[in-house]
């Protein structure tokens, strides 16, 4: 059985004045993340899609996809958690609560502010579930990467051909990313916000999932001028 | 629904665009599968249709055949999954007389609207027709190519007198293969002749009753109505040949596509009592009528593989330019893209 879902924590503190988190934010007419929602909705692959967001946002979340979609059974919005972590854990402490979970559960976690997710990319990643417990959806780096420890120095350049920028979604076995999840240290919870890190640091092979370049996250005001430009608008 | 469509903006150029698609209770969500080219997408690809015409539909997804698998229907009358192919005619009317193909008010995908490079295609249930299990979904892919000369062979079974003894098919080219393949296996009684220009492609008409050079046609071997399945340059000379080796009140089938006007030796139409009729597009009818032959015949689409030609996987864009640059250098066969962008 697989759930999506949908990561909407972000509080917006990075879209200039603009108060409202930026999954919030209109794109041609309709909120952000309902765009992206519906790009699950429309997937048979998925018993539930699960959007976790703030506190003070789940009722005007709850809201906007109604009118968005109208009442849908498949779609249920939930309070998120702290951070990263803790909101993907709430996920899965629905889908155990509510449907139990088994080997073949599988949960595909995406940001809220990549509207432009793909069904191929979305397919891809539930089908790496055939062989790999964790996957993650990256493109090849274009930019150099150059690594410094201290933030003055450069300590060493990595052959770009291997470096790969992370997107989303991650998809995950649901049992698997809990035992991941429940091995941390509190110390490590406050450090490692990424799945896939964690899956990775703990031995569990994770996949590789081919994004798109235009699967953009939705972070700052120039975005919102590109996501524009993507669907034909003046931007 | 935010679908990302890949438009061709100007010759051999592909760019991606994302569209919000509107769903309803009643829209119906494909997932393309498998692409074919066809030589209509390489004019807009090259950029041979005039430049008015280029400035008029630019940008425009070119591919008008394909097929794919139903992602969504809100209505429950097809199972996510069920493979079916995709019809690109769109009509907005019907007409009591005039057939949904040649309605002037119809869209067409990859000619008046988007073709079929998408993500994801939003369609009507009237425009898909579910695909038989157990047949090469490559072959499927060009399903509608097939349908067409479905098409004008049931027109050429209502207009053409009974004496079909000898019936000639003129082009060499994959209409001619298809068109003389279903016509031999839905009328075994008539003998089928192929003419082409080509020796080596003409090798490949195995199942026809002879084949012959143009430039080697006997001056005694007369049929009884024909089909022009030419096209391009090659339509003069070829309905210029049918009329010469046709009998008097037959009846000649224009299949071939070209963007030339083409003079006709008219005194020797009026002379000979000719009936010439023409066909381009097909509807839903055909569409059925095709897979059913498929099923009736199982041999057509196995024969039908072997105009199988390069198949592409295509992830990128690039993969889609490799696609439309191999199908330009091809001698015969169909170009098919499997869709996994």
């Amino acid at each position: 059985m697989n759930f999506a879902a949908i990561l909407a924590g972000g509080k917006g503190t990075r879209m200039g004045n603009m108060d409202k988190p930026k999954q919030y934010l209109d794109l041609a007419g309709k909120p952000i993340i309902a765009y992206t929602v519906e790009k699950f909705l429309v997937m048979p692959e998925f018993e539930k899609v699960l959007v976790l967001c703030p506190e003070a946002w789940v009722q005007p979340t709850r809201d906007i996809l109604e009118k968005a979609f109208g009442a849908n059974d498949k779609l249920v919005v939930i309070q998120g958690g702290a951070d990263r972590n803790g909101t993907v854990m709430n996920a899965v402490a629905y889908i155990e609560e509510n449907y139990g979970v088994d080997d073949e559960t599988v949960i595909c976690t995406h940001d809220s502010v990549r509207p432009f997710v793909t069904y191929r990319i979305i397919k891809e990643n539930l089908d790496a579930m055939a062989s790999y417990d964790a996957c993650d959806t990256v493109i090849p780096a274009t930019d150099t990467i150059v690594v410094s420890e201290g933030g003055k120095e450069i300590d060493s350049i990595p052959e770009r051909s291997k470096m790969y920028q992370g997107q989303t979604p991650q998809t995950f076995k649901v049992a698997k990313l809990k035992a991941l999840q429940e091995s941390l240290t509190q110390e490590e919870k406050q450090i490692l916000t990424d799945a896939c890190k964690i899956s990775v640091l703990r031995g569990v092979p994770c996949a590789l999932v081919e994004g798109e370049t235009f699967n953009l996250k939705i972070t700052y005001p120039s975005d919102l001028k590109m996501a524009q430009a993507l669907l034909g608008m003046e931007a | 629904m935010l679908n990302t469509v890949y438009q061709l903006t100007a010759p051999r150029r592909i760019e991606v665009l994302v569209r919000d698609e509107a769903l309803d209770a009643t829209s119906l969500v494909v997932r393309p599968t498998h692409l074919s080219i066809c030589n209509a997408d390489q004019r807009y690809y090259q950029g041979t249709r005039g430049a008015h015409i280029l400035a008029k539909k630019l940008p425009m997804a070119l591919i008008h055949e394909a097929i794919g698998e139903v992602v969504l229907d809100p209505t429950g009358e097809f199972t996510p999954g069920t493979a079916v192919v995709m019809i690109p005619n769109l009509p907005s009317e019907k007409h009591p007389i005039i057939a949904e193909n040649y309605l002037r008010s119809s869209k067409f995908r990859a000619s008046s609207t988007d073709g079929f490079m998408q993500e994801l295609v939003v369609t009507n249930h009237d425009r898909v027709v579910v695909l038989p299990e157990g047949i090469d979904k490559d072959v499927l892919a060009f399903t509608e190519l097939v349908s067409v000369m479905t098409h004008v062979i049931s027109r050429f079974d209502a207009i053409a007198h009974e004496e079909r003894s000898k019936v000639g098919f003129w082009g060499d080219g994959n209409v001619g293969f298809i068109g003389s393949l279903l016509f031999k296996k839905t009328h075994p009684e008539s003998e089928v002749y192929v003419f082409g220009r080509n020796a080596d492609k003409l090798s490949d008409f195995t199942f026809a009753d002879g084949t012959y050079l143009t430039s080697e046609i006997p001056d005694d071997l007369i049929v009884s109505h024909a089909f022009e399945c030419a096209g391009g340059m090659g339509s003069e000379s070829a309905i210029d040949q049918i009329i010469d080796h046709i009998q008097p009140e037959g009846t000649v089938a224009l299949c071939g596509v070209t963007e030339n006007p083409v003079p006709i030796n008219t005194r020797m139409v009026l002379e000979k009592g000719l009936r010439l009729f023409g066909s381009s597009r097909s509807g839903r009818a055909d569409y059925e009528r095709t897979l059913e032959l498929y099923q009736q015949y199982p041999s057509i689409p196995e024969y039908l593989k072997r105009i199988v030609g390069q198949v592409f996987d295509v992830r990128d864009v690039a993969d889609m330019t490799a696609a439309f640059e191999a199908d330009i250098q091809k001698r015969l066969g169909k170009t098919v893209m499997h869709w996994n962008k």
